[in-house]
């Protein structure tokens, strides 16, 4: 399949010069991917073991910024799926790993380039990764950021 | 010396059923009032660090935090307050002088809030600022005499060399130093963004900033700290700092601490050396001294840049803007005790100087009577904190106003007064790039174009409600204003009369 005819290609730019490691982002991932994604007190104290953050915030200061999938035009983690849960959306271009056909094998986490998946133990193993927040507008890091340091950007025509 | 009387001014509360222990409190807290208890794995806090910044009650996601005055009680004593014995306490400890930021916080007369606006009605109509045009359109320089013009009606007066400003309001002089590279590119990108000027003050112009010299006002102050031909070339005027509000008689004080790499080469001195301007400009001693420096730095940029001289409002103000004027100089900028500053000695902060409103007043009046109002422009500084404020100041006699707290306080500064200490949560007082970062200059710029736009749409209506539809009906016309609660002679020098009257 040719990836690269994709209609559109969203994905979430860090902008490292105005990221100022507050680790919001990751707060408000995490709550979004909960069972309360409206109410962060509720996210953390009632969900136990509470969802990992698909953002991951790297800081060695003054440097940081927040790094999650970058949905690859050509994704090696969809390559390495044994399973096929791991697909690439041939409309928005986004990459989302169907839990429920998701082994827990981890090859996905081994194959990705940039680190962008980690593993969710809250009910099976399975492998978590940033859908751009699915269903919402703008995804809840993008929408929370208190410095513009991450922005949605979406390339039309695939590259 | 273990023993310390020094207590916690702050109290920092923490809502543990709303605390998620997710540490943004204490990523954001530059002074180290919050730490994450690993062993417990709980976020708590350290009072005495706090400075009451609001960065984190501001940042916290579940809204857990809430600062308090610190509850501690001194024996109550209307002489012995809690702040002096404090002061007492820090300096039995230091043995240094105490210092503070931002513009004097004690509870002087603040003469804007007992001056009350007129307003049209039946006999007058008032005007819609919404439906008919308003003009804030500012000239700064000097104007002429007279007009004359030839047979065909053209000018043929000379004019001098003008700054034109599309509204009465400018950022005053905050120097790369004592404020962030960040925050000077959102004043500046405002400042051409409105259509006015903002300042560089004393610090010089760093290499990034040279891209918007037609909106920069570039300062001369006594430590001459990046002073060239090219700096002088680079800004649409020159300002000759001789004094500021915040700390009349001394000059600028920037800590070694703040002079890092860039901010050295942009002040020409070595990295880590402490910038202390020396209180005078060892080259003016008298009005003719003065005169010497203003007409040097025309001759320098060819007669094509209005030059400013700023000084703090002191004692016989209009005696001395009189002599400014006579100098040469083609706008005087009078900066009022309030004034903000980087950092200032904390006695002279709160002891020395007198209200910009007086001053202002003063000052108008003389140059009135000297019939050489006309040959300045006057400029009004020191804790403009609103729309009114600047109505006022003009109804008073200013040209126009100079803003800086409330230009810092739209980007997010929360007036803790810690800005000697580099520390700055919100990134504007520091040269930390951990802290810088906070302060993006896309997002800074907004929002002080959003405080001048949404105070250019008040001060519309304000002269809209007195039938004025121009700024330049309101400059000077005292008849606008009626004070309340003021003594004769304080009404005397305001040079206005009673509400009622």
């Amino acid at each position: 399949m040719n990836l690269n005819m994709n209609k559109s290609s969203k994905r979430v730019e860090a902008r490292e010069e105005h990221c100022i490691g507050c680790g919001l982002c990751q707060v408000h991932c995490i709550t979004a991917h909960s069972r309360y994604p409206h109410d962060i007190v509720k996210a953390f104290k009632r969900q136990s073991p509470r969802p990992v953050a698909r953002v991951r915030l790297e800081e060695a200061r003054p440097v940081s910024f927040a790094m999650q999938c970058r949905h690859c035009d050509d994704p090696k983690c969809v390559k390495g799926c044994i399973t096929g849960a791991m697909t690439k959306d041939s409309e928005t271009g986004v990459v989302t790993n169907q839990e429920d056909r998701c082994v827990g094998c981890w090859t996905c986490i081994l194959a990705c380039p940039f680190g962008a998946i980690t593993r969710e133990e809250t009910e099976k193993k399975v492998a978590a990764k940033c859908d751009l927040c699915g269903a919402r507008e703008t995804p809840a890091c993008v929408e929370h950021c208190p410095n513009g340091a991450l922005k949605l950007v979406e390339r039309r025509g695939g590259k | 010396m273990i023993l310390t009387s020094n207590t916690p001014e702050f109290l920092i509360e923490r809502n543990k059923e709303r605390c998620i222990h997710c540490q943004v409190c204490v990523r954001q807290c530059a002074n180290k009032a919050h730490y994450f208890d690993e062993e417990d794995g709980k976020v708590d806090s350290i009072d005495i660090n706090c400075v009451n910044c609001h960065r984190c009650v501001c940042l916290c996601p579940t809204k857990a935090i809430t600062v308090r005055k610190f509850p501690l009680e001194f024996r109550e004593n209307s002489n012995w307050t809690p702040a002096v014995m404090r002061g007492i306490y820090k300096q039995a400890e230091t043995g240094g002088i105490l210092l503070s930021g931002m513009g004097n916080d004690r509870p002087y007369p603040i003469y804007w809030d007992h001056l009350l606006l007129n307003a049209s009605q039946v006999t007058n109509p008032s005007i819609d600022p919404l439906r008919k045009p308003m003009e804030l359109k500012t000239f700064i320089g000097r104007k002429p005499e007279k007009l004359d013009f030839d047979q065909q009606g053209r000018l043929i007066t000379p004019l001098n060399c003008q700054l034109e400003l599309d509204l009465p309001i400018m950022f005053s002089a905050m120097s790369f130093g004592s404020i962030s590279l960040n925050a000077i590119k959102s004043l500046a990108r405002a400042a051409v963004e409105l259509g006015t000027f903002y300042n560089t003050g004393e610090g010089g112009l760093h290499q990034d900033l040279y891209s918007y010299g037609s909106n920069t006002i570039v300062q001369v102050a006594s430590g001459r700290f990046g002073v060239h031909p090219q700096y002088f070339n680079a800004g649409a005027a020159i300002e000759i700092k001789i004094g500021q509000g915040a700390k009349p008689g001394i000059g600028g004080h920037l800590p070694g601490e703040k002079v890092g790499l860039e901010v050295s080469k942009t002040r020409m001195i070595p990295e880590g050396s402490d910038a202390i301007s020396p209180a005078p400009h060892h080259d003016i001693y008298s009005i003719e001294d003065l005169r010497q420096l203003i007409y040097s730095l025309k001759e320098a940029t060819r007669y094509a840049k209005p030059v400013f001289v700023k000084i703090a409002a002191v004692h016989n103000v209009a005696a001395i803007a009189s002599g400014i004027a006579r100098a040469g100089a083609d706008a005087i900028v009078i900066d009022g005790f309030r004034g903000g500053t980087g950092a200032a000695p904390l006695r002279t902060r709160d002891s020395v100087g007198i209200p910009i409103e007086l001053a202002l007043a003063a000052v108008d009046d003389r140059l009135r009577q000297e019939s050489i109002r006309g040959q300045v422009s006057v400029i009004a500084a020191g804790s403009i904190r609103n729309s009114s404020d600047v109505v006022k100041a003009i109804a008073l006699g200013a040209d126009a106003v100079y803003v800086a707290s409330a230009a810092l306080i739209s980007l997010g500064c929360h007036m803790c007064q810690k800005c000697y200490t580099g520390k700055c949560n919100w990134g504007i007082a520091t040269q930390d790039p951990h802290l810088t970062k906070r302060l993006n200059p896309e997002i800074g710029c907004q929002r002080a174009v959003n405080l001048l736009r949404a105070w250019e749409h008040e001060i519309k209506e304000l002269l809209g409600g007195m039938g004025i539809n121009a700024i330049e009906s309101l400059r000077g016309n005292r008849l606008m204003l009626r004070g309340i609660g003021l003594s004769d002679r304080e009404l005397e020098i305001l040079g206005i009369g009673a509400a009622g009257q």
